[in-house]
This record gives structure tokens, C-alpha cells and sequence, in this order.
């Protein structure tokens, strides 16, 4: 009785390794999904649609506007269909950004060691205790007219916390690995020594890192949409939940108009997290045969 | 030992509130433009009548700012202000200050928050622990994939979602603000039934959100501590399977995730002020979102530094608390 608590059986080892490899599939699946639905449906929908009293407003949804029109006269399918790539551009400049910081101060930190080393540590430690959104609405209430590249960049600011963080701690524990010191003791360069013998080893950790700090930065720009501080005048998913919010559609009963952002968002979240889930299962099953 | 790591962590929390208020001073003066001449024009061209005595206001920002300072000076009074927790005037309200603002405000979020987070912690561990339990039935592991969705979908949508079937759908809970508008608040059954009654909605969203979150921790920890040899070792002594569950398993597992909930308070206060816009909430998220609106720009920076403060000081609190409840962790240098 008392065994079954130790030792597990191993059909459940093995169910769970499956387990494993379906979040990685289900997360790329729901991914590449939305990358087309993004990035090919602006070319396949009238993008006129989406102005200001193109339509009639406040219209359910039904075979001409799949999914209804707003209060202005916009069909929210094609409202929808075009903010979908601003929200994915957003998170994914924001977290290329913040991987590439990230990955610059983690593998001079954790390579160098020393005085650099403490520095690095010390500051992404302080700026993980800072509420990341605190800082943001500052820096974005002082911004005259918001736009989705800028808002990008303002993401950035704060975005290569995490990353760091990580790849500091794996390149730590790749410096001390033999061939690393091998190559050392023949006298390779630092610098040949990081781009050969380094970076190729930390590429699953980039990647794992990559689609958490995407995740990160997309939530964090739908955060501050949601509080008005978003490019008014361009379409994202959190704008759209903005004005729906803005002119009450929530209270009016309009489900078409805030429904269909927040399942794209959702869907976005349920992606990443899977992908995120499967690829930490990935790199762990890595790093015990390493070990 | 134990002296080291409290100044290391002291000299951290000091480094953070060092790093807040100097960005939060050097920002406004970074962008190009007079900040006083900037607020007014927007504020004149947004809020039309609702403006007093313009110049009686321009005159106690510019003082405020102290621009004609050198700007070490400005710094020095910025950070003299601050320890004061004088933060100005609030724009939009003119007389009022940030300072009182706040006050009124902070009461409702704590409230909100602290229950919040203290129910969907307990409910999320306990289901966490029992997920990773052998002896739970398999037909609970279901959960899982469930929770991971739940767990990766932001508060604040969530809270749209319950505002739709649940108070407008099917009207059983009001679908906004902190209590019937137009009542007086009292410390009496009604008003507090009534106040309860406001916070059900916002405080399921938060808990249901964070419900997925800690019970995924929970079960990741729980898997590893049934690995230890103090399992092994209370099972053989024969020990009733709920006393190894809750004082071997969950009691070594909780302490952990205390950790994890620190270093998560940034994101957790970040959801729940959503949480407050989206339901109207008469907390600090609620006025944050209102000052963003009203472009009061005073009323903003205090509930940041205000925000980041008490994060901040939350952090630092657990962080000394934890080796003391916690023998297992020694304290030195990681």
C-alpha cells in the first residue's frame, strides 16, 4: 500500500511523457493558428470595414457581419481581424527585444562573473521587485500619441528582466561544463568561445525564455490598453476591449463586440502557456540526460 | 548569519525605493516640453468646465515643480515631498490631495485583494497538493489541463465574462462599484451585506484566476516532496495517510509557494487593479484608471510610488519572516 506512494508506476511515467509532447503540440497548434489568422487575414477581409459608420451600428451578428457591428459602425470581424497582428507584433518585437538584452547581459554576467556579474545580478533582482506595470504607466502617461511600435519599445524598457535572469543562470552552469574548459585551455577566445561553444547550448533556454517574455509583454500591453494608455487611434485587441468598455458595451449587452478579443486573447495566453509548458518539459528531459 | 542577510535584503528594498522615485522623478523631465504648461493645455482642452482658477493652479504647479531650480534641488525636494507622502495636488479635483485620494481608495483594494488572495492561496495549494496525491482518484487529474487554461487567461477578462452571466444575464450580483450608489456607508449589517454583496463578482476573478496558478505550483512541489526520505520514512512508521498528506506533505510544500506568492505580488496587484476598472471597484486601480482618463497626472505618480512602496516593503517582510519559520533555509549568499 505503502509503495505505490514512492515508486510510480511506470505506464503513468510514460502517459505523462505523452502528456508532455501533446502541450507542445496543442500550444504550437493554437499558435500557428493565430499567426495566419493574423498575419494572412488583413489581405482576404475589407479592410473598410473597419472605419467609423462604414455600417450600421449596434447590429447583431448574422451572415453578412459575422460577428456584428459596434456602436461606430465598425464590423467587428474585421475590426478583429486586423488588431490581431498589431497585439502579436507588440509582444513579439517586445520580447525579441527583451530576449536580445537579456541575452547580452545574461551571457556577459554569468560568463564574466566578477564585479559585471553582482552588477547585473543586483539589477535584475531590483527591477523584478518593481511592479513592472507601475513603472510602464509612468513612462507611458508621459508619451504624446501612443503608437504600436512605440508601445513595443516602451514594453522593452522592462522586458529583459526574465530573460536575463535565465540565461544567467544556464550560461553559470555551462562555463563550468568540460568542453567549454577545454576550449579555454587551448586557448580559444572569450568571444568565439561564447558564439560556437555558449550559444548553441543555450538555445532551448532562449526559446523557453522567448515565449514566456512574449507572454509577459503581451499581457502587460493588454493591461495598460485596458487602462486607456494604449494607441488610441490604431486597433489592437486591448483597445478593442478598451472601447468596448469605454462606451458600456459590457452593460448594453453587446457579447459580439467584447466577446471575440477577449477569446483571441485567451487563445493567445492558452498558446503560449502550452508551448511554454511542453518546451520546460523538453529542456528538462535535456538536462537529466546531460547530467 | 542571519544580520548579514537582513542588511543584503534591507540594502535591496532601499536600492528599489531608490530606483522608483528617481525614474519616476527623471521621466516627466526627460520628455521634451514644460510638464506644468503640457498637463494644463490637455487638461483645459480635455476637461472643458470642470477647470477652476487655471492660473491659481498653473502657480501651485509650477512651485510644485520648482522649475526654476537647479535640478539637484528639485531632486532633493522631490524626495523632502515624498518621505512628507505629500504628492500634490490632484488635478482634476483641484483642492483635494493625492495623499487623502489614495486614502480613501487603499481601504477597498486591500480589502478586496487581501481576501481574495488568501482564499484562492488556500483553495489553490489544497487542490494542488491533492492533484499530485496517489491515492486521489485519476478521474481528478482532468483538472490539470483545466487549470493551466484557466491559470494563463488574465483576471480582468475573466471578470468581463462573470459581469455578462452574472449580472447582467442573470442579475444576481450587481455589475459594478463598491456599494449601492447613493448610500451611506455605515458600520451596520446592511451596509456590510451590501459591500459584500458588490465584491462578490471582483473577488471571484481573482480567485478563480489564481486558483489555476497556485494549485499548478503546489503540485509541482507537492511531486517533488513525495521523493523525500521523510515520506518514505512517516508511511513506514504506519502514519494515518491524511497526517502525512497535511503535515509532512502540505506543510513542507506551503512554505516554498509562500516564496512564490512574493515574488508573484507584483503580478497579483497588476491583475487585480484590471480586476477594479473593469467592475468600476472604488479601490486604487479604480482612481488610477480615472486619473489616466482625466490626464491627473499627480494623482497617477502618487499610486505608483504608492504601489511600488508597499510591494516593495510586502516583499521585503516575507522574505525576513521566511528563514525564521522555515529551518531548512540557511542564509547565506545564493
Amino acid at each position: 500500500m505503502s509503495q505505490s506512494v514512492i515508486s510510480r508506476p511506470l505506464s503513468r511515467i510514460r502517459l505523462r511523457r505523452l502528456q508532455t509532447n501533446s502541450y507542445l503540440i496543442i500550444g504550437l497548434t493554437i499558435i500557428i493558428a493565430l499567426l495566419l489568422f493574423g498575419f494572412v487575414g488583413p489581405l482576404l477581409v475589407n479592410t473598410d470595414l473597419a472605419n467609423v459608420g462604414a455600417n450600421l451600428p449596434k447590429l447583431s451578428p448574422d451572415g453578412e457581419h459575422w460577428l456584428g457591428t459596434d456602436t461606430q459602425g465598425r464590423d467587428v470581424f474585421t475590426v478583429l481581424v486586423l488588431a490581431t497582428p498589431r497585439t502579436l507584433i507588440i509582444g513579439l518585437l517586445a520580447g525579441i527585444l527583451g530576449v536580445g538584452l537579456g541575452l547580452i547581459l545574461g551571457v556577459t554576467s554569468g560568463y564574466m562573473g566578477g564585479t559585471v556579474d553582482s552588477a547585473v545580478r543586483v539589477l535584475a533582482d531590483v527591477f523584478m521587485t518593481i511592479p513592472a506595470i507601475a513603472i510602464l504607466i509612468v513612462v507611458a502617461t508621459n508619451v504624446r500619441s501612443m503608437t504600436v511600435g512605440l508601445m513595443a519599445l516602451i514594453i522593452a524598457l522592462l522586458a529583459w528582466r526574465l530573460p536575463t535572469r535565465s540565461i544567467r543562470a544556464q550560461t553559470l552552469s555551462l562555463r563550468e561544463r568540460a568542453y567549454i574548459q577545454v576550449a579555454k585551455l587551448n586557448g580559444v577566445g572569450d568571444f568565439e568561445i561564447i558564439v560556437k561553444e555558449l550559444l548553441p547550448n543555450l538555445l532551448p533556454y532562449i526559446a523557453a525564455t522567448f515565449v514566456s517574455t512574449v507572454s509577459w509583454a503581451i499581457l502587460t500591453t493588454i493591461g495598460l490598453e485596458a487602462l486607456g494608455l494604449g494607441p488610441q487611434n490604431e486597433l489592437t485587441l486591448g483597445m478593442m476591449i478598451y472601447w468596448a468598455q469605454f462606451y458600456g458595451a459590457i452593460l448594453r449587452g453587446f457579447w459580439w463586440w467584447w466577446m471575440p478579443p477577449i477569446v483571441v486573447i485567451a487563445l493567445i495566453f492558452i498558446g503560449l502557456f502550452f508551448t511554454s509548458a511542453g518546451m520546460d518539459q523538453l529542456v528538462n528531459i535535456r538536462l537529466r540526460k546531460v547530467a | 548569519m542571519y544580520a548579514q542577510y537582513l542588511m543584503r535584503r534591507f540594502g535591496m528594498f532601499l536600492l528599489v525605493i531608490f530606483l522608483a522615485v528617481t525614474v519616476n522623478f527623471m521621466i516627466p523631465r526627460l520628455m521634451p516640453g514644460d510638464p506644468v504648461e503640457q498637463q494644463l493645455a490637455t487638461l483645459v482642452a480635455t476637461g472643458g468646465g470642470q477647470i477652476g482658477d487655471v492660473e491659481a493652479m498653473a502657480q501651485a504647479y509650477r512651485s510644485r515643480f520648482g522649475l526654476d531650480q537647479p535640478l539637484w534641488r528639485q531632486y532633493i525636494n522631490y524626495w523632502w515631498d515624498i518621505m512628507h507622502l505629500d504628492f500634490g495636488y490632484s488635478l482634476a479635483n483641484y483642492p483635494e490631495t493625492v495623499s487623502n485620494s489614495i486614502r480613501a481608495a487603499l481601504p477597498w483594494t486591500l480589502g478586496l485583494l487581501g481576501i481574495s488572495t488568501v482564499i484562492s492561496f488556500t483553495i489553490g495549494s489544497l487542490l494542488g497538493g491533492l492533484l499530485a496525491w496517489p491515492k486521489t482518484p485519476r478521474s481528478m487529474r482532468i483538472f490539470i489541463p483545466i487549470l493551466m487554461t484557466i491559470s494563463s487567461i488574465p483576471y480582468f477578462l475573466l471578470g468581463i465574462i462573470l459581469i455578462y452571466f452574472f449580472a447582467i444575464r442573470l442579475p444576481l450580483f450587481p455589475a459594478g462599484g463598491g456599494f449601492q450608489f447613493g448610500s451611506v456607508l455605515r458600520f451596520d449589517g446592511k451596509t456590510i451585506l451590501d459591500v459584500g454583496r458588490h465584491a462578490v463578482l471582483p473577488a471571484v476573478s481573482i480567485i478563480v484566476a489564481g486558483i489555476g496558478v497556485w494549485a499548478l505550483e503546489m503540485r509541482g512541489m507537492m511531486i517533488s516532496i513525495l521523493g523525500e526520505d521523510y515520506i518514505s520514512l512517516a508511511e513506514m512508521k504506519g502514519l494515518k495517510e491524511r497526517r502525512i498528506f497535511i503535515w509532512y506533505g502540505m506543510r513542507n510544500g506551503l512554505l516554498p509557494l509562500l516564496t512564490a506568492l512574493a515574488l508573484r505580488l507584483g503580478y497579483i496587484v497588476a491583475g487585480a487593479i484590471l480586476v477594479e476598472v473593469i467592475f468600476s471597484y472604488p479601490g486604487i486601480g479604480y482612481k488610477l484608471y480615472q486619473a489616466v482618463q482625466s490626464k491627473d497626472y499627480f494623482v497617477i505618480q502618487g499610486i505608483v510610488l504608492i504601489l511600488i512602496f508597499s510591494i516593495a516593503l510586502l516583499m521585503l517582510i516575507m522574505d525576513l519572516i521566511y528563514p525564521l519559520i522555515d529551518p531548512r533555509i540557511t542564509y547565506q549568499q545564493r
